[in-house]
């Protein structure tokens, strides 16, 4: 018995940390039920949706309930774990080995420096400007309004809870730099640098996994991140469209 | 010359959303090159007059299959992959324009481009779910994969 719980333990923990890194649902509940077979569980039973885990180890077993809050996208640590839950499946290593490295990974911080995703969100901000057909005059510009967009989202998501809030107020940062630059002269097209300086701010992630989850039958999960990225899209909108409104 | 700066902003666009993503630092390239090709098929076919629906959906497998067959080369979740890729073909632009006639009260074609901008993101799904259907069926039928062994990408 005590052994089954601890691999309920193992189970559970590596589903946790993919979902809150942003995995699609039927990943999470495919890794869970590998590591339980891998480990001699023939009957492990789980049910995934974005906002929580449930995992039973077998008919009449105690089952596990496992609330996740706050979902924030890291794919270095779903790479992890998924290499993990290879290993186990390879009979590799054993549970407590598992659970060891599992914990040091929900632990670690992988994420690439704050100044770097600035720096990489100013950077594609003044690309995809080029790429909507925008002039090279732009580029520079929408790096700026990109890189300052997003770290005002960073800057707020950190204070508020709400995920919606940061967005709309970075859209709107977006917003009135470009009004900014354009009444100074240094940018030639508005509408180019709002569109290119708010695309790091898109729910892509979101979306792609809307559509796979969706595709392998998670009915539930698939609708409710596609609501989410509705969601973001409206904050996204809206911020925008208070700058506009007052043009 | 607007290819080649279509090529350089298309790859530094993908590589740049993989590091807002946290892809793992030796995936970073790979990223960029998926998303680069599936821009670029969308922008030539664009340019030859296709529908912008029509050029999505194709641009969208290109960008599926590459994923699938990087995630098996490498052995990485394959969301890791076509997440950088598909992102140059969000109609970001179009949904900005959809939004801006909304606030100029121009509700008729506001309500035109929001519908586009839903067909050409129901494409990218399209393209995805064809390259996902694509790789279950080599795998059964082609390569013979038992049903037990990690056809996990």
């Amino acid at each position: 018995m005590e052994n089954k719980l601890f691999i309920a333990r193992v189970c559970t923990l590596a589903g946790k940390i993919m979902l809150k890194c942003g995995a699609e649902t039927y990943r999470v509940e495919d890794t869970m039920n590998r590591i339980a077979s891998a480990y001699g569980l023939r009957n492990a039973q789980s049910f995934v949706t974005p906002t929580g885990i449930n995992f039973s180890t077998g008919f009449a077993d105690p089952s596990n309930t496992i609330r996740v809050s706050g979902r924030t996208t890291d794919l270095q640590k779903i790479a992890e774990v998924n290499s993990i839950s290879r290993k186990i499946d390879e009979g590799d290593l054993d549970a407590v080995e598992a659970f060891r490295l599992l914990k040091a990974i929900e632990k670690a911080e992988l994420a690439f420096p704050e100044w770097m995703q600035i720096v990489a969100a100013a950077l594609l901000s003044g690309c995809f400007t080029i790429m909507f057909n925008g002039t090279w005059i732009d580029f520079l510009p929408a790096c700026i309004a990109g890189g300052i967009g997003y770290a005002v989202v960073l800057t707020i998501a950190s204070m508020i809870e709400v995920r919606l809030i940061a967005d709309f107020f970075g859209s709107f940062v977006i917003a009135l730099l470009a009004v900014v630059f354009i009444k100074t002269g240094l940018g030639a097209e508005m509408d180019k640098i709002i569109i290119g300086a708010v695309m790091p701010l898109v729910p892509g992630l979101l979306i792609t996994n809307a559509v796979r989850d969706l595709m392998a039958g998670h009915l539930l999960s698939g609708m409710s991140k596609g609501v989410e990225a509705l969601l973001t899209a409206f904050a996204i909108g809206s911020g925008v469209a208070i700058v506009l409104a007052f043009l | 010359m607007t290819i080649i700066a279509q090529l350089v902003t298309s790859f530094i666009a993908s590589a740049g959303f993989a590091i807002l993503f946290n892809a793992p630092r030796r995936t970073l390239l790979q990223c960029g090159t998926i998303g680069m090709l599936g821009w670029i098929l969308y922008y030539l076919l664009h340019e030859h007059r296709m529908d912008a629906v029509a050029a999505t959906v194709i641009a969208a497998i290109l960008v599926g299959v590459l994923s699938q067959i990087s995630a098996r080369v490498y052995k990485i979740p394959i969301i890791i992959f076509n997440v950088a890729g598909i992102i140059p073909l969000v109609p970001g632009g179009l949904a900005y324009n959809a939004m801006r006639q909304f606030v100029e009260d121009d509700y008729n074609l506001g309500l035109q481009l929001s519908t586009k901008v839903m067909l050409l993101s129901g494409a990218i799904a399209l393209g995805l779910v064809f390259s996902e259907v694509a790789k279950q069926f080599s795998d059964r039928y082609i390569f013979k994969i038992k049903k037990k062994s990690k056809s996990r990408s």
